[in-house]
């Protein structure tokens, strides 16, 4: 097992769930709850030093329960490392922290998972829509929406 | 003061002398306005550039201010966020004016048949000539120029004119 | 008669009332590329915040290609960042073989190092020249025009298109190099681009109007541009030296010997001259990678994932099956997750994919090179003043088809 699956694993027995090496990318799949310890862990720990918030993504799996997945992309430039960081969140209740604290640049990655997948991010600073209009209603990349759905326009007769 | 007649089975207007001479300065000088969002937009620098240069065809002088500008060159993608501005930007322009509609995404939405995106922007306002492709050649564009000096010329109608269609 | 009145000079201005003022830059502006919108609070001139607004070209990239083959996918990567639209397929069609676990052919790794380079110089062309075009130097933008042109016939004779080009199918490319296309490659490298760069360069480098406006203009440091996520050339601007090509080599990186550019103030101006050095270093990996271009099959060997020649589809019913499949169903790619990288002209582009197995992918993520720049640029500007955030906008290379998807 690579060392930052070893270290993670080791110092947040309770939070990991499952882990992960498939095709080379390390992968952890933890717990919601210490969301912005682990991540901040990981950043500050001299061994992992993952200074980079590469991604942040949400990922639907309609029709497993829990549906929702938020998933973390982290480089270390140190250790020219990668790791992924996987959290899943049930439909009724799909929060979680927010990582902003520890890395500024993942602000709009957080408020892009809003958008499209209706993931509410505890403590963000304007958690708003950032790719489609403010007066949208639906969150456009659930698997339950419909993909050629047409939106209301302003036409000749208005 | 317009006359009807036909040629070579088309119809068309025939126009007094000084309204010739107005079709003739106005359509060497179009002013267009590139409004370009996405990938035709890089084909639109193209057709400005020295190889294909559409300054040949007088429509040089690009404004960026739709008050002055004559004719309103849609490059691009138009997703329902950008539909208004679009729209916004279409009403501020003077008359007369006329829409070249450039690239599948532009006349009918392309190949984004989703939630975001405008199924064409004839849609919100009259589009007098399209250029298919995705993204047209430099010289679809050079084509969709003449042809709206063609419009010019024989003095055939707007688009705006058979706005909105009912 | 009036009595004289005693006028005093104004110094200062203790009467006059002061208040910031918003205002709106975009989303249909000529400096903002179209489609991306500041909203600014001014105090005169001098911007005091900035809150920029994007999405005016969202074009629903993810939710398309959920709905799609493998392969079909490879066209709306095109549109991703249009002005180098091969390294996009490229990324692409390297995050799924990652996921197949095969290996391309010794000949394909070279073919897409050289498309890459290429897009690398386009790219950069496109972004100098626009740049200056807003800072009013517009002869630059003339000037790259013409090797742009140049390029785009090459990549007009590989695949059939200038700019949508969807060259790479999982596995290889849609089709070998044409006859004596590595020889027109060394003609206009060795030829109109490098003479096009010096052109430039001598109408930039030492032009004093040019270095008042760029230089200390949008300046980041190190620490931040990590903290905000930076990549690619803004971040090697500010000091990191950061280039997946050297720290995490993928297709045949590791053979050429080229140097990364690296900037120290992290200004426009240094932005500016990572950018042409760069496009220098990619002719210098061009030259090495044609001359080490191996021949052989551009395609693997194997009916799981390439399509079968046209004279067996007409001869052989299986290879008609199979031709079928293909196209209708997509190939089979095993369930799993994958996140791969490459320094695309930006940045890092990455592809995150989600499989469920079957003919199409269940997500994809593209990681954009310009949304943390994007997301940057009020950290960048804040305290100069507007002509600055035209001059560093133009700079960071934000392309609104990558950034919006």
């Amino acid at each position: 097992m690579s060392i930052v699956l070893e270290r993670l694993r080791e110092r947040f027995p309770a939070e990991v769930v499952s882990t992960h090496s498939d095709f080379g990318d390390d992968t952890a799949l933890v717990r919601r709850e210490r969301i912005v310890e682990i991540l901040a862990f990981l950043r500050d720990d001299p061994e992992l030093r993952f200074d980079f918030a590469m991604d942040l993504t949400g990922v639907d799996y309609l029709g497993e329960e829990p549906r929702f997945e938020v998933v973390y992309h982290l480089y270390s430039l140190e250790k020219k490392r990668r790791v992924r960081i996987k959290a899943r969140l049930p439909e009724d209740d799909p929060v979680i922290d927010t990582a902003v604290p520890v890395w500024p640049g993942i602000d709009w990655y957080e408020r892009e998972a809003w958008d499209m997948y209706g993931i509410v991010f505890r403590g963000h600073p304007n958690l708003k829509r950032i790719l489609m209009y403010e007066a949208f209603e639906g969150h456009p990349l659930r698997k339950d929406y419909p993909k050629a759905k047409r939106q209301p326009t302003i036409g000749p007769e208005e | 003061m317009a006359v009807r007649h036909e040629k070579d089975g088309a119809p068309g207007y025939a126009l007094t002398t000084l309204e010739s001479l107005i079709a003739w300065g106005r359509k060497y000088s179009l002013y267009p306005f590139t409004f370009a969002t996405a990938c035709c937009g890089i084909e639109v620098m193209g057709a400005f550039g020295t190889h294909y240069d559409l300054s040949r065809f007088g429509a040089e002088v690009v404004r960026f201010s739709p008050r002055q500008a004559d004719v309103l060159l849609v490059a691009g993608t138009i997703n329902y966020k950008m539909a208004p501005v679009l729209k916004r930007i279409y009403d501020q322009m003077l008359e007369p004016k006329w829409v070249i509609s450039m690239g599948a995404c532009a006349c009918s939405g392309g190949f984004y048949n989703n939630y975001t995106v405008l199924q064409g922007i004839d849609k919100i306002v009259p589009v007098d000539v399209y250029i298919p492709g995705c993204p047209p050649n430099p010289e679809g564009i050079i084509d969709a120029v003449v042809r709206i000096q063609k419009i010019i010329e024989t003095g055939a109608p707007r688009a705006a004119e058979r706005w909105p269609l009912k | 008669m009036a009595e004289p009145v005693e006028i005093t000079a104004n110094v200062g201005t203790p009467d006059l009332q002061a208040e910031p003022m918003l205002i709106n830059i975009g989303p249909s502006h000529p400096a903002t590329h179209a489609t991306l919108r500041f909203r600014a609070t001014l105090d005169g001139e001098t911007i005091l915040d900035l809150v920029p607004e994007f999405g005016y070209l969202h074009r629903g990239f993810e939710k398309e290609s959920e709905a799609a083959t493998w392969t079909q996918v490879v066209p709306y990567t095109d549109r991703l960042n249009y002005v180098s639209p091969l390294m996009n397929n490229v990324g692409y069609a390297m995050a799924v073989e990652k996921l197949c676990g095969i290996e391309i052919t010794e000949r394909c790794k070279y073919v897409r190092v050289i498309i890459s380079e290429l897009s690398r110089i386009i790219d950069h062309m496109v972004c100098v020249g626009t740049n200056m075009v807003d800072l009013g130097a517009l002869t630059n933008f003339w000037y790259f025009w013409k090797p742009r042109e140049e390029v785009y016939f090459l990549i007009e004779e590989l695949c059939g298109q200038r700019l949508t080009t969807s060259y790479t199918r999982i596995g290889g490319a849609m089709a070998d190099l044409p006859e004596g296309w590595t020889d027109r490659v060394l003609a206009v490298c060795r030829g109109v681009i490098p003479e096009c760069i010096a052109d430039v360069n001598a109408l930039l480098t030492k032009n004093r109007i040019f270095i008042e406006r760029t230089m200390g203009v949008g300046p980041i440091s190190a620490k931040d541009a990590v903290s905000l996520g930076f990549t690619g050339p803004c971040l090697r601007a500010a000091g990191v030296p950061l280039d997946l090509r050297k720290d995490e080599p993928y297709l045949v990186y590791d053979r050429f010997d080229f140097d990364v550019c690296i900037g120290e103030a992290g200004d426009t101006c240094d932005r500016y001259l990572v950018r042409m050095e760069e496009m220098r270093q990619s002719l210098r990996i061009i030259e090495q990678a044609v001359a080490q271009l191996p021949g052989g099959p551009i395609n693997i060997d194997d009916p799981r994932f390439i399509l079968p020649g046209k004279p067996q589809v007409y001869e052989n019913i299986e290879a008609l099956m199979n031709h079928f499949k293909f196209i209708m169903e997509g190939v089979k790619v095993p369930a799993g997750e994958v996140y791969s990288a490459t320094e695309a002209a930006n940045g890092e582009l990455g592809f995150y994919i989600v499989s469920r197995g079957g003919g199409g992918p269940y997500k994809i993520k593209v990681r954009p090179p310009c949304f943390p720049l994007f997301q940057g640029i009020p950290h960048l500007v804040k305290g100069q003043m507007i002509a600055d955030l035209i001059a560093t906008l133009g700079s960071v290379n934000i392309i609104a088809g990558e950034l919006d998807r």
